[in-house]
């Protein structure tokens, strides 16, 4: 605890300008997350720049919803620091919270109220005003296309609906700060992209964001950085280009065979030209070379083809093709 | 510390969201608040009653109106802080929701506390005009068996909440209710005075939480207090704060972890 408040000094003093909107939004340092014998967070550092959008991607169980639910002070730190715009959330956190919106991967909306009066409320828990969280509800709904369902009962919403509301009632203490949990799980493609909208249009505002997600095209298009974890621990840092080039390279190229001998010989060839092979059962994954080897190693029964990396491939190389729960 | 008075406004946001939900439902609430007393007092005061008699010359159904406001206190709190809370916090998930701002979740426990008590005062309040419509209230001081209702209210909540905070199923409160509450009904004091009892177990009775709050309320609707009210008030004020610190402790470590 010591310790952190120097560190925290520090990186106050590093941004020395001396405006509050150069307080990092999170430092994390050799932070842990024990339950009982399970460690679930094996003491990670990390960053979150002001005004960035910040992905956490990893298998369940590596650590991810157990570090954001530290951020938001719901789940307490075992050791280590954690500070949110220079605040402890071991000793601050009722000012932790009331600075950061959180949006929930499960529906906890107030199915027993409207859908104004779940807006209304929770800007109540926040301490606002009466007519402040009105106001404010109103304008929430026109932004994210409910005003019309202002007065429906929640579950009457669908599940886009209900997200968006999410979305809105974590923005209604106007957040330095959103940690948003798997935003667009269970979503249908025309309901994600208009969620993505949104959440570029508060970035757009500055407004800086913490990201869970298993979907690595969400990952690519809204984070400017990341973390992959895997048990407990982070595995790699970047923005998603750095990344990719980085542990996937430029180009993947990819065979598909039922027939394992097949898929020997194309691994076996690819190897002898320089690639790094990742072969499963069915699969082949080649990382290192460029689409010119594909052709000449084609073989029969087998599909080949290369295909530019991506995030997805530096997930899978980092974690692992095998499903570990 | 958990029992700050500076607690108190955190917790009124939680409470002031369970009164919006119930003002929704307040038309379908208030029915059955006047109609169940009115059925126990016609079933057991005057069907019952017929059968009894007292040592004065005092009516049967007259001995059990405040045993009535006593026992629909409990049930009041009782049900709310279980059924009620339990649906909030683990079917729902507003608690998880709550404690995502500012609110703790000793303020959200806080919250649901004082709501419970809201709803014991409110059952005592329609009880307490039925009898004084009946006739059955001797004394103006029966006005203060309302803040009475909702401390007692207070350590029935708080009661039913440590319950909640250990359930894993709604089944719980069936075994609650008939392990617990029925036999505070039915033996604190509500349907036949506690002289009835041999010595010890008349001292035992008084373990029952419930049995000093109708000793209270009796005292105040006869208008004539002793030291009983003292003691019970003192009683119900301890027991009210250690319940209220064992149930916060208890569903922070059913939540928080």
């Amino acid at each position: 605890m010591v310790q952190v408040g120097s560190d925290s000094q520090v990186a106050v003093g590093v941004d020395s300008s001396g405006a509050s909107s150069d307080v990092k939004p999170v430092v994390a340092r050799s932070l842990v997350k024990e339950f009982g014998d399970l460690v679930a967070v094996r003491g990670i550092d990390f960053e979150v720049r002001p005004g960035e959008c910040f992905g956490f991607l990893g298998p369940n169980g590596a650590g991810k919803t157990s570090t954001m639910r530290m951020i938001t002070c719901a789940s307490p730190v075992t050791s280590g620091s954690l500070l949110v715009n220079g605040l402890s959330v071991q000793t601050q956190g009722r000012a932790v919270k009331s600075i950061i919106g959180v949006v929930p991967q499960g529906d906890n909306l107030d199915d027993e109220i409207s859908v104004i009066n779940n807006l209304r409320l929770y800007a109540g828990y926040f301490g606002i005003s009466r007519t402040e969280a009105d106001a404010r509800a109103k304008t929430a709904l026109e932004l994210f296309q409910l005003a019309e369902r202002a007065d429906s009962p929640v579950d009457e919403l669908s599940g886009g609906m209900k997200r968006r509301l999410l979305i809105a009632r974590g923005l209604i203490n106007e957040p330095e700060i959103l940690v948003l949990d798997e935003p667009t799980t269970g979503l249908d493609p025309q309901a994600r992209h208009l969620v993505w909208r949104t959440l570029r249009r508060l970035k757009d505002q500055g407004v800086t964001m913490l990201l869970t997600t298993h979907y690595m095209d969400e990952a690519a298009t809204l984070c400017d950085r990341l973390i992959v974890m895997h048990e407990g621990r982070i595995l790699a840092e970047g923005t998603p280009p750095e990344l990719i080039l980085r542990i996937a390279g430029e180009t993947v190229i990819e065979a598909h065979s039922l027939d394992v001998g097949a898929l020997d010989r194309i691994a076996e060839h690819l190897r002898d030209a320089g690639a790094e092979i990742e072969q499963t059962p069915d699969t082949v994954h080649a990382f290192g070379l460029n689409g010119s080897d594909v052709a000449e190693s084609n073989v029969p029964g087998a599909q080949i083809y290369s295909r530019p990396a991506n995030l997805e491939d530096v997930f899978l190389r980092l974690t692992g093709r095998s499903l570990e729960e | 510390m958990i029992l700050t008075p500076a607690r108190v406004p955190y917790g009124f946001r939680v409470w002031r969201r369970n009164w919006t939900v119930f003002r929704r439902f307040a038309l379908a609430e208030v029915g059955p608040l006047f109609v169940e007393p009115l059925v126990v007092l016609g079933a057991m005061g005057i069907g019952l009653g017929a059968y009894v008699t007292l040592g004065g010359d005092e009516s049967y159904v007259k001995f059990i109106g405040p045993g009535i406001v006593g026992g629909y206190s409990l049930f009041a709190a009782f049900f709310e802080c279980t059924y009620g809370s339990y649906t909030r916090m683990a079917i729902r998930g507003l608690y998880e929701a709550m404690i995502a701002t500012p609110l703790s979740i000793e303020d959200v426990i806080t919250g649901e506390v004082l709501w419970g008590a809201t709803r014991s005062l409110f059952s005592a309040t329609v009880i307490l005009f039925v009898l004084s419509v009946m006739g059955f209230v001797d004394s103006p001081m029966a006005i203060l068996i309302l803040p009475l209702a909702f401390l007692g209210g207070i350590l029935f909540s708080s009661m039913a909440l440590l319950v909640t905070a250990h359930a894993p199923s709604f089944w719980t409160f069936n075994y609650a209710i008939t392990l617990g509450v029925m036999p505070m009904y039915f033996f604190g004091g509500v349907f036949f005075p506690l002289e009835r009892y041999p010595d010890v177990v008349r001292e035992l009775a008084w373990v029952i939480p419930l049995t000093p709050y109708v000793a209270v309320v009796r005292e105040l609707v006869a208008g004539s207090l002793s030291m009983t009210t003292v003691w019970g008030l003192l009683y119900l004020v301890v027991l009210g704060a250690a319940f209220y610190y064992l149930a916060v402790a208890r569903m922070k470590a059913r939540l928080i972890r």
